[in-house]
């Protein structure tokens, strides 16, 4: 038994040393308190409406994020605005419907079962006015970057001027952290760009948090459900465990075996 | 399967088992005589048909959301992820599922070279393991295809395209592949058949695997034949199913903690772009498992001969109980053999991790010296060694080692007790 526990747990760590490696890569990325991580981590629901309120007011102009729906926003384990807000927030969006019984298609105000709106109507749309580049959509944006949030936490705050010769295309701008440094899109964020609802003081650092925060919760919506059956789960499989192996011990105490 | 009698006490019982043997079999499979001194390695067998159930179980849940089209397969998964009711966990189960099959496959396999469980009489079993363990790699492969993500679609376009690699007819047969000129549609709607069918092409394989396992019953760690049943050995209930349960939920510990903590680091995060056949990822990497195949066919530098070199290396391994010419099952008694079994096991985690690493500089090195070593192993080695190597005395039974020298049970009972 002991033998089989080292010889599996040095194999384990040989096979996890290259993922994590690849993980880190070359650039380091900078580093802030996440509450969603570890075993017990929930969103900080404060941080998910203020994130809202920085992808709506700057970066919903050009990105989309259409697997979300606005009832999304007023779900429990998200940013939990009222129902009454969420309708509000769908309210103001004019959302194309139809076609009519004239075979017309027509603009009403959203609803909560009404997806994101979309900034651009597909993507040669949002490429043409983007300058060749599409912006991509946010829904699992934070999964599908090899760093995840410290990538784009870093990201939002990796705009300098470019290092001497290197020279930029028009358009085109540098960012430390982007793979190959140079990215399409303009700095975003400068400090006091909005005004938050609940008067935190609107820095770049802070509008990166939030922002990245509500762009975890749009990736994993049940992230806090997950964490907590996790835990439950896990303890259960333990006492279960415990329980089976005091059973093994008295049923093959009846042979003069160990096991 | 015919080694025993049995009745049912019941008229009723006896009534239906004259008629379909149901109730042979059940009892057959309860009374199984197993050695006693099998280790923790021996239960992986239980924990990989616990693994085949919960990926068809979740499988088949996921296949009532999932939409097998290249326009909406990649939104059917999202779907699944945020609307479906604990479609998270299901996804998650199968994802990472797979990753824990392979993880216990290996270990499987693993067991049964060091033990030497791959020889006479058990030939037959070990054929049809590595038959299921092919079928395994092309299930886990058309899977990773249907989220339509770009690792899904590239994925696709190379293994698909080494076909290109047989002359004369591989383009023909890249294409019939497709069902197309590129891996579209056609190509992802066949890719879903198949990967619904090949689980339970696996799951009669297993059957196989088991009936052919319970015609000489099960090798053991000191690789001797045993006398069924005799002091040697105990029933399969309670004793091998209470041990293979223990494991199975220490096992299940492991695979948890993936589902609800790491879900995703064992994916590659360009998964998550949804496919597009205009733009090509940086580095086109496979799953964890089949890394060390995929290190072997970029060692070669010619398509053809780096195919030829990747199928080898696993049909090699049916061949294995030709090639190891040693009458002895277990490298316990064959010290030489023990070494060199280590030294293949390090060669093929190396293989793995230059399977991660772009094809260029000291990793093709590495991985050219590696895969060369690999079929040195079993083409070299192996029947060498069983030829030239001094092993140890095997003892005459299960009893003796685990007694300290004597075969007589009742000294040894006495032995024991006067120790205490």
């Amino acid at each position: 038994m002991k033998n089989f526990l080292r010889i599996l747990s040095l194999v384990i760590v040989f096979l996890a040393t290259p993922l994590s490696s690849h993980a880190a890569e070359k650039v380091e990325y900078l580093k802030t308190d996440w509450s969603f991580k570890g075993l017990f981590g929930k969103f900080d629901r404060g941080a998910l409406q203020r994130g809202y309120q920085v992808y709506t007011e700057v970066c919903a102009s050009c990105h989309s994020m259409k697997y979300l729906s606005y009832r999304n926003l007023s779900e429990k384990g998200g940013p939990e605005f009222t129902e009454q807000q969420a309708k509000a927030i769908a309210a103001s969006f004019d959302v194309t419907d139809g076609p009519n019984s004239d075979g017309e298609m027509f603009t009403r105000p959203g609803k909560l079962s009404d997806k994101f709106v979309m900034p651009y109507e597909n993507v040669k749309a949002a490429q043409a006015a983007n300058g060749g580049a599409y912006p991509p959509d946010m829904s699992v944006l934070v999964k599908a970057r090899g760093g995840g949030v410290d990538y784009i936490y870093s990201l939002l705050q990796g705009y300098e001027d470019p290092p001497v010769g290197i020279t930029l295309d028009e358009g085109v701008h540098y960012n430390k952290y982007m793979y190959g440094n140079k990215i399409k899109m303009s700095n975003p964020l400068s400090d006091g760009l909005i005004e938050y609802s609940d008067g935190t003081n609107a820095t770049v650092e802070q509008m990166s948090k939030d922002v990245t925060t509500f762009l975890m919760w749009t990736a994993e919506p049940h992230l806090e459900t997950r964490h907590q059956m996790g835990f439950k789960a896990i303890v259960y499989l333990i006492i279960l465990t415990i329980l089976v192996y005091f059973s093994m011990k008295r049923i093959w105490s009846r042979v003069e075996t160990k096991v | 399967m015919s080694d025993h009698e049995y009745t049912p006490t019941s008229k009723a019982g006896k009534w239906f088992n004259d008629r379909l043997p149901l109730l042979t079999l059940a009892n057959h499979l309860t009374d199984y005589p197993t050695p006693k001194n099998l280790n923790y390695w021996w239960t992986f067998g239980g924990i990989l048909t616990f693994c085949l159930i919960t990926q068809i179980v979740t499988g088949l849940t996921l296949a009532m959301h999932y939409i097998a089209h290249a326009d909406m397969a990649f939104e059917s998964v999202e779907h699944i992820m945020r609307d479906v009711n604990y479609g998270w966990l299901i996804r998650y189960i199968h994802a990472n599922g797979a990753s824990m099959f392979f993880l216990a496959v290996y270990i499987h396999i693993f067991r049964s070279l060091f033990y030497g469980s791959y020889k006479a009489p058990r030939e037959i079993i070990w054929i049809i393991g590595i038959i299921i363990y092919l079928l395994m790699m092309a299930a886990a492969f058309m899977g990773y295809v249907l989220p339509w993500g770009q690792m899904s679609f590239w994925g696709a376009t190379v293994i698909t395209n080494l076909f290109s690699a047989i002359p004369l007819v591989g383009e023909g047969i890249v294409t019939w592949l497709w069902g197309g000129y590129s891996v579209d549609n056609p190509t992802l709607t066949r890719f879903f058949t198949l990967h619904y069918l090949i689980p339970f092409l696996i799951l009669g394989l297993v059957v196989l695997h088991i009936w052919a396992l319970h015609v000489p019953g099960n090798n053991n760690p000191v690789g001797i034949d045993v006398k069924k049943p005799s002091k040697d050995t105990v029933p399969f209930h309670p004793y091998i199913v209470i041990k293979d349960t223990f494991a199975l939920l220490m096992f299940m510990i492991v695979f948890a903690f993936f589902v609800f903590y790491t879900p995703n680091i064992l994916g590659h995060a360009d998964n998550y772009i949804e496919a597009n056949p205009l733009v090509t990822p940086a580095h086109i990497v496979p799953e964890w498992y089949l890394l060390p195949f995929y290190a072997i066919l970029r060692s070669v530098p010619d398509k053809l001969l780096g195919v030829i070199a990747m199928l080898s290396a696993i049909l090699i391994l049916a061949a294995l109980p030709w090639l190891d010419t040693s009458k002895i099952r277990s490298a316990v008694f064959r010290p030489l053999y023990k070494q060199f079994y280590w030294i293949l096991v390090a060669d093929v985690l190396i293989l793995g991790y230059v399977g991660a690493m772009p094809a260029e500089g000291l990793y093709l090195l590495v991985a050219r010296v590696a895969t060369a070593y690999y079929f040195l192993h079993f083409l070299v080695i192996l029947p060498v060694l069983g030829l030239k190597e001094k092993t140890l005395p095997i003892p005459l039974s299960i009893t003796e080692p685990i007694l300290g020298g004597t075969a007589n049970l009742a000294t040894a009972r006495n032995k024991e007790s006067s120790i205490k």
